[in-house]
């Protein structure tokens, strides 16, 4: 079946089973990088992505629950270019080890500071509290969001 | 696909040599030892290349695994060669063309792979002076190095490294003659440069082995339960999932089951499929939640006495008292379930994995699939944090076997989060016994401690441990099983810093070695010292309490090592500083500390805790840490490091432990595995003490011990309850 997704702004058409999760498309068939797979049952957080500008576990969504919605993945958010303030507060405040997890913080964060421009440590630790990192990265990448909320992030994620 | 070439250039960077004739003086000193592990890797141009362009790779044989060891590396190399820390690269170990640096393990990458550096880079500037002297017709002496430029007098030169790498030749050994710069010229070296890994992390570029995407690679999963030597039982008949849609080939080896799919999720679909159609037959677990500690110390077991002082009995005794502490099986759980690609070509196996040491993986593997060594080759690709031996060579080991059987594809195979929490080798359990005679004044005289554990250590290293792969024991010829690890003191595996710190007149350390677990068990961060510190930190507190003397001051008592003592009255000054109550107020703080392996970093935990009295929740408010790791090479990634082992002991410490059935391991994802979340982990802050003159120290599994110790004698400090099982659940702290 054919179907058409919005990715990052850019419109693919794909042939493909539609129960297929979308994380499987995203990383294998338009490989992107971004969402990681960390366990396929929606525990972890690491395949987050936005869809409609809500954090959203790509490992579980089929994909043809999302045709012609706007999906957003960490290549999304900003590049080396055009670096979107998380980014450069992960960067700046060093905020992992793996780095396996980032992907899925910085895609829920990204969504926190959409709806609140300036989220206490406390808002922060709760948006998260769905995420997991086994490295112990948890004190820095709370010290990364509230750098990017700082750094005058518009919240416009779409 | 730009990214799988990056990636193929990264892994498969080949150490040029330039043949032009050398003009290199010959070096006048004989042969000295040489350091790290340059002495088993001589050769300079395996660790260092220059390019005509000036910049400068490094070819370590140390993995990247989260810990940031390629960047502590980069400015080593960057300081000894003069050369700006953005123009080193670090290339990804592989058996084709890196030094053999064994297994990346233990904390003691920055002392044998940065030495190694240190002396290789130090060694290649000097020929590079020596190349610039004869451009520049001036005495070697006079050439200095600023930038990657050389410099004549103390003034800029118009050479570049780049303009004299045709007249190098690194196809030379390294002779060990040449003094690496003194540390208070350091520039580079002690300084938090950002790491070299994080942007590509954070921008989502390739930065890992998910990201690789080989041409015609095709998907794969095993089919298995989480015991190796469970026999899958006839009749097994899949042709029903030969016709599921993108089945390229289901895979058997007597029990070793897998399925090749076009596409992942199909993959996905079919071992499910098959999963609902076997029947295993395996053994009863003999040991049931609860119970684990009574079966360790009854199993039979290795006995031997590893370390002893003085006479046990000889001091002048007045009264005894023990104590015993546990720990359960414990997980790794890496975040990201282990995954290898495999491709086989006309008899040469490439196989790309995160392992923790390509070279030892290469021999098991060429002997599980029946290759030679020269015909396979390990290239190592980052994956999320291991934390020791996880399921990285297991997953390899199914992916050759795979690939095998599908000659010329690239296969790429996936555990599943089950997979991962099944097939994974776990810490193993430990149990130990302390006791301690004190003298008419208290004073500990007499120390006996006895640990039972399981090994550390199943690492499948070469052809001769190949049987320690899971698949290794499934195949319709099992591999004859190879003896289980015994790291001996004074690194120690159950046994590491069963040794205690503290100088006791007359002690015993008795070490049971369980040789034949009924789970899988093998190195998981800090080894024996996250079960022996927290044990022998939960008792010296219980004794200085059951005194009413201050914790501190008693440890103190028992120390001579003044790094050890120097970290403790740190980490005295932070508590005052943050406003934390006394250790011996009644309140929620506690401390502890360790040298890891007695001969390692140091470090002093304190935590503040909150108890909920009615539920028994722990609430870990706030960790501080005091960690000596002699020259830092990266304040922020040592700190990185220790902050991490604190927050991932504080989770192993409150809320870990793998389930378990008569049937075997019942957890298999987060939900059955919970681990500290957000709301959950304590603020934690983290001081070095800089110590210049002291050689580096690993940083990544100094804090495990301490912090256990400390949150249990937070916990007894908070509500008078000692727990001394860990984890420290809720239902135990009600309970005690
Ligand atoms: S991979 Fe989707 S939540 Fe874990
Ligand atoms: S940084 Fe490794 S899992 Fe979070």
């Amino acid at each position: 079946m054919t179907i058409s997704l919005n990715v990052n702004d850019k419109i693919v058409q794909l042939e493909v089973d539609p129960d297929t999760p979308l994380l499987y498309v995203l990383r294998n068939d338009l490989e992107l990088n971004g969402p990681k797979f960390g366990c396929g049952v929606a525990q972890c957080g690491a395949c987050t992505v936005l869809v409609d500008g809500r954090p959203q576990r790509s490992c579980v969504m089929p994909v043809a629950a999302v045709a012609g919605r706007s999906i957003v993945t960490l290549e999304g958010l900003g590049s080396r270019e055009h670096p979107h303030p998380l980014q450069t507060a992960f960067i700046k405040e060093q905020a992992m080890q793996c780095g396996y997890c980032s992907n899925g913080m910085m895609m829920t964060a990204a969504a926190l500071l959409a709806k609140n421009k300036r989220p206490t440590e406390d808002d922060i630790r709760t948006a998260l509290r769905g995420n997991l990192c086994r490295c112990g990265a948890h004190g820095r990448i709370v010290r990364a969001v509230s750098e990017a909320a700082r750094n005058g992030h518009d919240g416009d994620t779409s | 696909m730009t990214t799988r070439r990056r990636f193929l250039q990264g892994a498969g960077a080949i150490v040029l040599y330039f043949n032009a004739p050398p003009s290199v003086r010959a070096q006048q000193a004989t042969e000295t030892d040489l350091p790290g592990s340059l002495a088993a890797n001589p050769g300079l141009g395996t660790w260092l290349r220059i390019d005509a362009d000036g910049t400068v790779t490094l070819s370590p044989g140390k993995c990247e695994l989260g810990q940031g060891i390629q960047t502590a590396l980069a400015q080593i190399a960057a300081e000894e060669l003069d050369v700006s820390f953005e123009r080193v690269t670090v290339a990804t170990v592989d058996t084709a063309v890196s030094p053999n640096e064994a297994y990346t393990n233990g904390s003691r990458s920055v002392e044998v792979s940065g030495a190694a550096v240190r002396a290789a880079a130090a060694e290649v500037r000097a020929i590079l002076i020596d190349l610039a002297a004869d451009e520049l017709g001036v005495g070697s002496t006079k050439i200095g190095v600023r930038n990657g430029i050389f410099t004549v007098a103390g003034k800029p030169s118009t050479l570049d490294f780049g303009a004299v790498v045709k007249n190098l030749n690194l196809a030379r050994n390294a002779t060990g003659t040449v003094s690496p710069k003194p540390r208070d010229r350091y520039q580079i070296v002690g300084h938090s440069l950002q790491r070299i890994d994080i942007p590509r992390k954070a921008y989502a570029e390739a930065a890992y082995i998910q990201d690789i995407r080989l041409d015609g690679m095709l998907h794969a999963r095993v089919v298995r339960t989480g015991d190796c030597e469970a026999k899958l039982l006839p009749p097994a008949n899949f042709d029903a999932v030969s016709e599921l849609p993108g089945v390229v080939k289901i895979v058997r080896n007597g029990s070793f089951l897998a399925v090749i799919t076009e596409r992942e999720e199909q993959a996905v679909n079919a071992a499910k499929a098959m999963a609902r159609l076997c029947r295993w037959q395996g053994a009863e677990l003999p040991l049931q939640e609860g119970r684990i500690s009574a079966w360790l110390k009854k199993a039979p077991a290795d006995v031997k006495v590893v370390a002893e002082r003085g006479a046990i009995g000889a001091g002048n005794i007045l009264r005894t008292v023990s104590q015993e502490y546990s720990r359960p099986f414990q997980a790794h759980a890496s975040m990201s379930p282990s995954m290898a690609i495999a491709r086989e070509a006309e008899g040469q196996l490439t196989v790309w994995s995160h392992t923790q040491g390509v070279f030892m993986l290469r021999g098991a593997i060429a002997r599980l699939v029946g290759l030679d060594e020269d015909s396979v080759r390990l290239i190592n690709a980052e994956a999320a944090g291991c934390y020791g031996h996880n399921g990285a060579d297991d997953a390899a080991a199914d992916a050759a076997l795979i690939a095998m059987q599908m000659p010329g594809k690239p296969i790429r195979l996936q555990w599943s989060r089950a997979d991962e929490f099944l097939g994974e080798p776990y810490g193993s359990a430990m149990t130990t016994r302390i006791s301690a005679g004190l003298d008419d004044a208290g004073r500990i005289v007499d120390w006996q401690f006895d640990v039972w554990s399981g090994t550390h250590s199943i690492r499948p290293a070469g052809a001769k441990r190949a049987a320690h792969l899971f698949a290794a024991r499934q195949i319709a010829v099992p591999l004859p099983l190879a003896p289980v690890g015994n790291i001996p003191q004074p690194r120690g595996g159950g046994d590491r810093n069963a040794v205690p710190l503290y100088a006791f007149a007359n002690q015993r350390i008795t070490k049971h070695l369980i040789r034949d677990m009924p789970l899988r068990v093998s190195a998981m961060r800090a080894l024996g010292a996250y079960t022996n510190v927290f044990a022998i930190e939960s008792f010296m507190d219980e004794l200085a309490r059951a005194q009413g003397e201050d914790p501190f001051d008693f440890r103190i008592r028992y120390l001579h090592d003044q790094r050890a003592i120097g970290v403790l009255g740190r980490l005295r000054e932070q508590m005052a500083a943050a406003g934390f109550d006394s250790v011996q107020a009644p309140g929620g703080v506690g401390i502890a500390m360790a040298q890891y392996k007695n001969s390692g970093a140091y470090c002093a935990v304190a935590m503040r805790v909150k108890v909920d009295a009615a539920s028994g929740d722990i609430k870990l408010e706030h960790a501080l840490c005091a960690v000596d790791i002699g020259l830092v090479v990266n304040p922020d990634g040592a700190i990185n490091q220790v902050e991490g082992g604190i927050i991932q002991s504080a989770s192993w410490t409150v809320r870990e432990q793998l389930r378990l059935t008569a049937s075997g391991v019942r957890s298999t994802d987060w939900a059955s595995y919970p681990i500290l979340t957000f709301p959950e982990v304590p603020k934690v802050e983290v001081v070095l003490i800089d110590q210049p003159n002291e050689p580096s120290l690993g940083a990544g599994e100094a804090s495990q011990g301490p912090t256990a110790a400390a949150i249990a004698n937070a916990v007894a400090n908070a509500t008078g309850v000692r727990v001394r099982d860990l984890p420290l659940t809720p239902a135990r702290v009600k309970s005690a």
